[in-house]
């Protein structure tokens, strides 16, 4: 079961969820007291490190989301959940009153429309490819795998780049089309929702692939056999035979094409045109331009709260599925 | 691993669509950056038509002193941020891998993939809101730090499998033969693990060269990386030097991952 | 200091081994006393789980020693770390350390001692003959077989002239073959470095070809500690007579004591004179036999002194033949004889025969 192929490459895998089973009871060469502060003292600068310039930080956007904004940036130290209301409703200038607004709500659902959609697509190509490179003999797999892999190792702002490079009005597909005579005029692909879903489909594919080949990997196709001798049809198999067992697969490869794209970035403004906002881009906006702290730094952690909400059912999921099938 | 298979059994295995969907998804992933690459050499300006081979937009930004600059940036911050990470993630590694298990070792790991687990836009914004809160001017330290974070559990990963992989037998087996614990980890462990922290520091030194959203946001103004130097230049119009530079930047991405892959599988079957 | 015939090498003093704490607290070894000669090839035997690797890594010095003393040569070791004690490991899977090469591998606790340059690679060289492996010097451990990483193993492990050797089941990587070759081998190096063994195994077979004494454990306690005939021959309990070899182990009642032998009945009412074990049961009191299967034999039916009884099956096994039988009360014994050249079967399943017992064949055992 040792990984084979590029799956090494894949920063956040299923295979992490499984550490816990190859750690056997190990036992010190010491006194386990004096061992642990070894122990302690080697992992200290990762956890202060990432303890003090992350964690930390993201206490201090949790407190600003609560704070005035300044007028040119930064935070006036005064208590308020404007930040929060600000999402559903607007504040009159004149009256103060509060009215509704759907405006924000509304990049809140695009991008998780987006992003759910740019998880299917990737979902419906992604098994099947991780099927076909499981059913490969063992040696072609590794290659596969890395043909895979390696784009997702190309800078993202590149391959965003190459994406809109081949979707503009005068790019390769269009003058393609229109000098076959297809088309005559320029059908409009870049800055339009397509153009950002194909970006997120292209950014984040290898990670739908590589979770659902790490568990058809060990799933034991002699149980495919077992179905068809038990009378059932190709398909059939497949539903009732090949999913249930691949489902953590799915699930995890799922979870990691959503989380990303939903806070996506670059594709939204690079082939979004700057039209189409996502979240990402509507919290990097109130640290750039628009300068409202408390507002990026509340949209900050609402997507944080859906991101942590997503692992966490994937996290029960996952408990679940280890009981029912196997490791 | 099943050996040969007859046919028969391996058809029942196989899905109508299943290879074109495959072959597609490898098109899908190919074609753009391979277009990006063509039309680098493309002689003239346009990106309609093929003028004839040339690398012209290569020299041009060599000679352009703003890209000069961002690939010395990006290279001495990749350099620095890809070291730090590592030896970071080394130890972090040992501590967590050799020995028993030990209580909270979940939360341990938990914290160490944090970076991989917050989408990068809050990461990035909750750092710049940390630099200026704390009072750092923002510049090439700032990407520095920023980079070093994100960067440990890249490096972790690949190092902490390998780790665990290494039976405590061979640990036990120097100091058996008289090796103290930093000898046995020196002579024995160090070596062993090497394909992988070589590994890891790749794949580190690649994140930090390619990341674009938290340098955006930590950089101060004249400290440019990269990355942001082609952002820059897409503001202004697409032109065949960008392309240039992406086939550059597309290059020692890939040629950094083949390598990273072979040396842990060398490392792996030793 | 004179090392005797008769010296202690290795002195383990009501040791106890604890693992974790509270409710959690497993113990592992209770109370283990046990003495090992000078020059000796003693073996830890036992089913896995039985405590013997453990006891091993506490000599080594991989485990703490919860309770108890280990000494060796009259030093005591609870102190010293596993890199101070003159004692090396044989690991299970050799352990040999994959990027440096055998003659590297062999070298390292020279090196890791202080060993000067010329003085190590004389050893090296004097290893590597002694184990047959002098041309495989340059190679990668991954280079060499099963048979041979097990003799770089084991090369490595005498190198630094330990006191005291530590094999952890070493054979059980290799194929049959080589296991029996390695036996052998594995017991003439003994002889020839002049070094105290400490083998584990789980094969009883193995520790009763290659050890001068063994000692046998179950459950964390040990059974029973003799050489190999003893162990055979005189099992002090069930466990030991089950563990070793094959056996039958009938219940009886015990009819009286006369002298050092007992008088058994079998369940079909047949009297048996045994061999007693210490700790046997009281007369009046049931307990159980020890009858090694090759010990038996048939006879005619009826004939004085044997008991009658039915075969059930036979089985062809080469070198002879089992059967199957029972008793007139039901109870079931295993037989074996040896077969004889072109010779038919001379029993079958069904005939009714006389079973008669080798002198001292029968053994009441303790529980």
């Amino acid at each position: 079961m040792d990984d084979n192929g590029g799956a090494f490459i894949v920063p956040v895998d299923v295979r992490i969820d499984r550490r816990g089973g190859k750690m056997s009871e190990q036992t010190s060469l010491r006194a386990p007291r004096l061992w642990n502060w070894h122990r302690i003292a080697l992992f200290l600068p990762a956890m202060g490190l990432i303890g003090f310039f992350l964690i930390i930080p993201i206490g201090v956007i949790a407190i600003y989301s609560f704070l005035v904004p300044g007028v040119y940036g930064g935070v006036v130290w005064e208590f308020t959940t404007n930040a929060y209301r600000q999402f559903l409703f607007e504040q009159d200038l004149f009256t103060d009153e509060w009215a509704f607004n759907g405006a924000y709500l509304n990049i809140y659902g695009r991008s998780i429309g987006q992003a759910a959609v740019a998880t299917i697509a990737c979902l419906l190509v992604g098994f099947p490819t991780a099927y076909f490179i499981a059913t490969r003999p063992p040696e072609n797999r590794t290659i596969w795998l890395f043909l895979v892999t390696i784009p997702y190792w190309v800078n993202l702002l590149i391959r965003t780049l190459a994406v809109l490079f081949l979707l503009r009005d005068q790019g390769p597909i269009n003058s393609f089309l229109m000098d076959w005579g297809v088309i005559e005029k320029p059908i409009r692909l870049a800055y339009t929702n397509f153009a950002i879903g194909f970006g997120l489909v292209y950014s984040y594919l290898p990670f739908m692939v590589l979770p659902i080949y790490a568990s058809l990997e060990r799933f034991d196709f002699s149980l495919m056999e077992a179905g068809y001798d038990l009378y059932a049809g190709r398909w059939t198999i497949l539903r009732k035979v090949v999913l249930p067992v691949v489902a953590p697969g799915v699930v995890a490869g799922s979870l990691l094409v959503f989380i990303p794209s939903l806070g996506s970035f670059i594709a939204p403004d690079i082939l979004g045109g700057g039209r189409n906002l996502m979240i990402g881009n509507l919290i990097a906006l109130q640290f750039q331009g628009s300068r409202n702290w408390p507002f990026g730094s509340a949209a900050a952690m609402i997507l944080l709260t859906l991101v942590l909400l997503a692992l966490f059912f994937f996290a029960r999921r996952q408990q679940g599925g280890l009981a029912s099938s196997h490791g | 691993m099943s050996g040969r298979e007859s046919s028969s059994q391996k058809s029942l295995r196989r899905y109508p669509g299943f290879r074109a969907v495959a072959l597609m998804c490898l098109f899908l992933l190919y074609v753009p950056i391979l277009v990006v690459a063509i039309y680098s050499f493309n002689d003239i300006r346009s990106i309609t038509t093929w003028g004839g081979f040339s690398l012209k937009w290569y020299a041009k930004a060599f000679s352009n002193p703003q890209i000069q600059s961002a690939t010395w940036n990006s290279l001495v911050i990749a350099v620095s941020a890809a070291t730090i990470a590592t030896c970071v993630a080394t130890a972090a590694a040992m501590g967590m891998t050799r020995g028993r298990r030990f209580r909270g070792q979940g939360g341990v790991f938990a914290v160490i993939s944090i970076p991989l687990m917050i989408p990068e836009i809050v990461t990035a914004v909750a750092s710049l809101a940390f630099f200026l809160a704390i009072g750092f001017t923002l510049g090439l330290h700032t990407i520095l730090i920023a980079h070093t974070v994100f960067c440990i559990p890249f490096a972790y990963l690949p190092i902490a499998a390998r780790m665990q992989g290494i039976e405590k037998a061979f640990d036990e087996a120097a100091k058996d033969l008289y090796a103290g614990r930093w000898r046995a980890f020196r002579y024995v462990l160090l070596p062993m693990m090497t394909p992988a922290i070589i590994s890891g520091y790749m794949l580190a030194f690649i994140i930090s060269l390619d990341d674009f959203i938290i340098t955006s946001l930590v950089a101060g103004p004249g400290s440019t990386t990269l990355p942001l130097a082609i952002y820059g230049l897409v503001r202004v119009g697409f032109s065949p030097e960008i392309n240039a530079i992406s086939t550059l930047l597309l290059l020692v991405s890939m040629i950094f991952v083949s390598a990273s892959y072979l040396v842990s599988r060398i490392g792996r079957s030793n | 200091m004179s090392e005797g015939e008769n010296e202690i090498a290795v002195h383990i003093g009501d040791v106890v081994k604890v693992y974790g704490s509270g409710d959690s607290a497993h113990t592992a070894l209770h109370g283990i006393n046990l003495d090992i000669r000078h020059n000796e090839f003693f073996t830890l035997l036992g089913p896995s789980g039985c405590g013997k690797t453990t006891l091993l890594r506490m000599i080594a010095g991989f485990e703490s020693v919860t309770e108890g003393e280990i000494s060796l040569y009259g030093q005591n070791l609870a102190t010293s770390p596993p890199n101070r004690r003159p004692v090396n490991t044989v690991f299970q899977q050799y352990a040999l350390f994959p990027h440096m090469t055998v003659a590297k591998n062999v070298a390292f606790g020279l090196k890791m001692k202080g060993h000067g340059e010329a003085e190590t690679r004389a050893r090296v060289d004097e290893m590597l003959r002694l184990v047959q492996l002098d041309r495989f010097a340059e190679r990668r451990p991954s280079q060499l077989s099963g048979g041979q990483q097990q003799r770089v193993a084991l090369a490595r492990a005498l190198a630094p002239s330990p006191k005291l050797l530590l094999l952890d089941e070493p054979l059980s990587a290799l194929d049959l073959k080589l296991r029996q070759a390695m036996r052998l081998e594995l017991k003439q190096i003994q002889r020839d470095a002049g070094i105290t063994f400490i083998f584990v195994t789980h094969d009883q077979e193995e520790a009763l070809t290659m050890s001068d004494r063994i000692a046998v454990m179950s459950e964390g306690a040990l059974q029973q500690v003799g050489d190999s005939r003893d162990i055979y021959e005189a099992p002090v309990n069930r466990f030991v007579a089950d563990f070793i070899g094959e056996t039958n182990l009938p219940e009886v009642v015990i009819e009286r004591y006369e002298g050092d032998h007992a008088v058994c009945r079998l369940g079909d009412g047949s009297e048996l004179h045994c061999s007693v074990s210490e700790g046997a049961a009281a007369a009046g009191e049931r307990g159980h036999l020890s009858i090694r299967p090759e010990r038996l034999s048939f006879t005619a039916a009826g004939e004085e002194g044997s008991i009658r009884c039915v075969i059930d099956r036979t089985i062809y096994v080469g070198t002879d033949t089992q059967y199957a039988v029972h008793l007139g009360d039901g109870s079931e014994l295993v037989v074996r004889v040896q077969n004889e050249a072109g010779e038919e079967l001379p029993w079958s399943a069904g005939d009714e025969v006389g079973l008669r017992l080798a002198t001292g064949a029968a053994r009441l055992l303790s529980d």
